[in-house]
Order: structure tokens, then sequence, then C-alpha cells
């Protein structure tokens, strides 16, 4: 039963491997091929948004992937074509944000806000122990008030 | 004190920012994309005529050099498109009561019959249509979906982008004024 589980696992996870690329698109070079495949899984598929054209079925993506390829047989680099179809679409075609002025908050918004967690954190515990330092020291005239109303106390 | 009340202030203002952003950002329609195309001059490209549509003087139905001289629509349709469907009878009626020409973009026909019967079946509003079986046309104007119409400019420069289905409303407000004064420059 364990056993059958896990075949039926291994295959689902094995499906899903295979990509919307179709044989018939496949460059005969492997190199190029491998840089198509590596642009296009960095390109929004325009039509069902959350994937890339690498991963899409749509046939606006699959025409995408056929010009990253047309382009790189033509001798493009892959910042070339990346730059063509942003052209085209914006840089919401991109996946993975640039970074550019537009994009500052996105990029550095993260890391200011754990500088701050850090900070927050810091400031609180030297708070608590700089209050339970004081707590711990009396001085010697407190000493001797306290000691005085203790003795108050078991006399009476 | 104000320094304490400063603090426990703090999250809720950071909530109310991240709300104010969120209120813009997840109302916004996300099939509605900016063009970064406006204002920029159309792609070089050439698309083959469309069965039946063939002119006698070039090879190509429609390519860029064709936005040159009158400002002009270029209208992104299929025969598979419903909302093309929806929009065809308004383009028809332009066809008569107006004198900007309308090109088209058949996009993406599996049949290269298919654009050609749709067109005599409904009516052809067209000047000039270019068949894009690839869709080399459409990303050259960066479309994502049919129908889009775009309106450039006697130069040969985008400088509207409609996505959807075209209707009186629009022509009226948006793009017959556009016109003119693209017209009268």
């Amino acid at each position: 039963m364990r056993n059958l589980l896990l075949i039926v696992l291994t295959l689902v996870s094995l499906n899903a491997a295979v990509m919307a690329v179709e044989p018939s698109e496949v460059l005969s070079d492997p190199a190029l091929e491998a840089r198509a495949r590596h642009i296009s899984a960095e390109l929004r598929c325009l039509v069902c948004q959350n994937q890339s054209i690498d991963d899409s079925d749509a046939q606006l993506a699959k025409d995408l992937r056929l010009l990253v390829r047309e382009r790189l047989v033509q001798g493009e680099t892959d910042e070339q074509v990346k730059s063509y179809i942003v052209s085209r679409y914006g840089e919401f075609v991109l996946l993975k944000p640039p970074f550019n002025s537009s994009t500052y908050v996105l990029w550095y918004g993260p890391p200011v806000f754990v500088a701050i967690g850090i900070m927050a954190v810091f400031v609180i515990f030297r708070r608590k122990r700089s209050l339970s330092g004081a707590a711990a020291g009396l001085s010697a005239d407190e000493q001797r008030r306290l000691k005085a109303l203790l003795d108050d106390e078991t006399t009476s | 004190m104000t320094a304490k009340r400063i603090l426990f202030l703090t999250p809720g203002i950071i909530f109310g920012i991240i709300a104010i952003y969120f209120a813009v950002g997840l109302t916004k329609d996300p099939s509605q994309l900016p063009s970064v195309l406006i204002n920029t001059p159309v792609e070089q490209f050439q698309l083959a005529a469309i069965k039946g549509r063939a002119n006698a003087d070039r090879a190509w139905g429609l390519e860029n050099t064709d936005f040159h001289g009158d400002v002009a629509l270029l209208n992104v349709f299929g025969s598979w498109c419903i909302s093309c469907k929806v929009e065809h009878p308004f383009l028809m009626e332009l066809k008569r009561t107006s004198d900007v020409p309308v090109h088209g973009i058949d996009w993406r026909e599996e049949d290269p019959d298919a654009g050609p019967a749709w067109l005599k079946r409904e009516g052809d509003p067209y000047t000039l249509v270019g068949d894009d079986p690839d869709s080399k046309g459409a990303i050259a104007f960066g479309v994502t979906g049919a129908p889009e119409t775009f309106v450039v400019d006697r130069n040969g420069i985008i400088r509207y982008k409609h996505v959807g289905p075209l209707n009186r409303d629009i022509w009226v407000n948006a793009i017959y004024p556009l016109v003119q004064s693209l017209r009268a420059q």
C-alpha cells in the first residue's frame, strides 16, 4: 500500500516536470535550447499571468517561445531577446522584477523592516535589563531604610 | 509619554499605508495591462494577405508602412474570438459612417480559410488585412488578447490602445476626438 502510494506520487511529480514546450519547438542545438528554456522560464505568459511562457499552454505563450528561439538562432544574446519582449510588453513580462528606481521599495523594503525589527528587539531587551539591574542593586541608604522597615515590622 | 504614544501608533500607521496600497492594487483589473507602446512608432512588420484579399500590386496584406500618410485604426481580430463578433457590427457601422481607415490583423487562425469565411459571412469592415498565424504582428503591437484596437497617427506612431470590444461610447468619447486632433496636427 505504502509502495503503491510512493509510485503514484513519483508518477505525479514526473508529470509535473513535463513543460508546455512541444517537441516540434525544441532547437537542435542543445546549448541554444538550454538558453531558450532559461529565458522562457523568466518571461510571464500574458494570458495566464502567473505562469511563465515555458509553463503555459496558451497559444500566445507558444508563439513567444518560438520567437525567443528564432531570435537566439539569429545570434542575439539572452539580454537582447529579453529586452525585445520587454519593449513590446513592458517590464510586467519579467517574472523577476528588475532592480531600478521604481522597484527600490520592493527590493529594499524587506531588509529595512528586518533591521527595524532587530533594533526594536535590541532596545526592548536593553531597557528590560537596565530595569532589572536597578531592582537588584540597592544603594547603602536604601539598604538601611529597608532594614529599618523590616526591623520595625518584626518588633511591633 | 509622546514617544510612547508614537510607538503605539506605529503599527496602526503602517497598517494604514499597506491598506491603501492594497486598496489601489487589488481593485485594478489585471487583464488591463498598460501598453508601453503608446507614443512609439509601429515596429517593422509584414503580414501576408488573407485569402481572397490579395492586393494586385504587392505581396503583403499589411505592413508597418501602411500606417504612414493618414491616421488609421488597427483592429486585432480572429474568427475564433467571441468578443470580436460582439464589436463587429460597430466596425461595419464605422465603415459606413466614418472616413477613418480601419486595418485588421487576422490573428492566429488555425485554418487559413476561417478568417476570410468569417469576413464573408459577417461583413468586411477593413481597408487592409494582414494574416497573422504565428503572432508576429500581434507581438509587434504588444497584443495580449483579441479584440484590441489601436489608433496610429499619420507618422506611424501608436497613440492609443483599447482592450476589448469597441463600441460607440469609446468611439465618441475617446477615439474620434483623438483622431480629429491627430488629423489637425
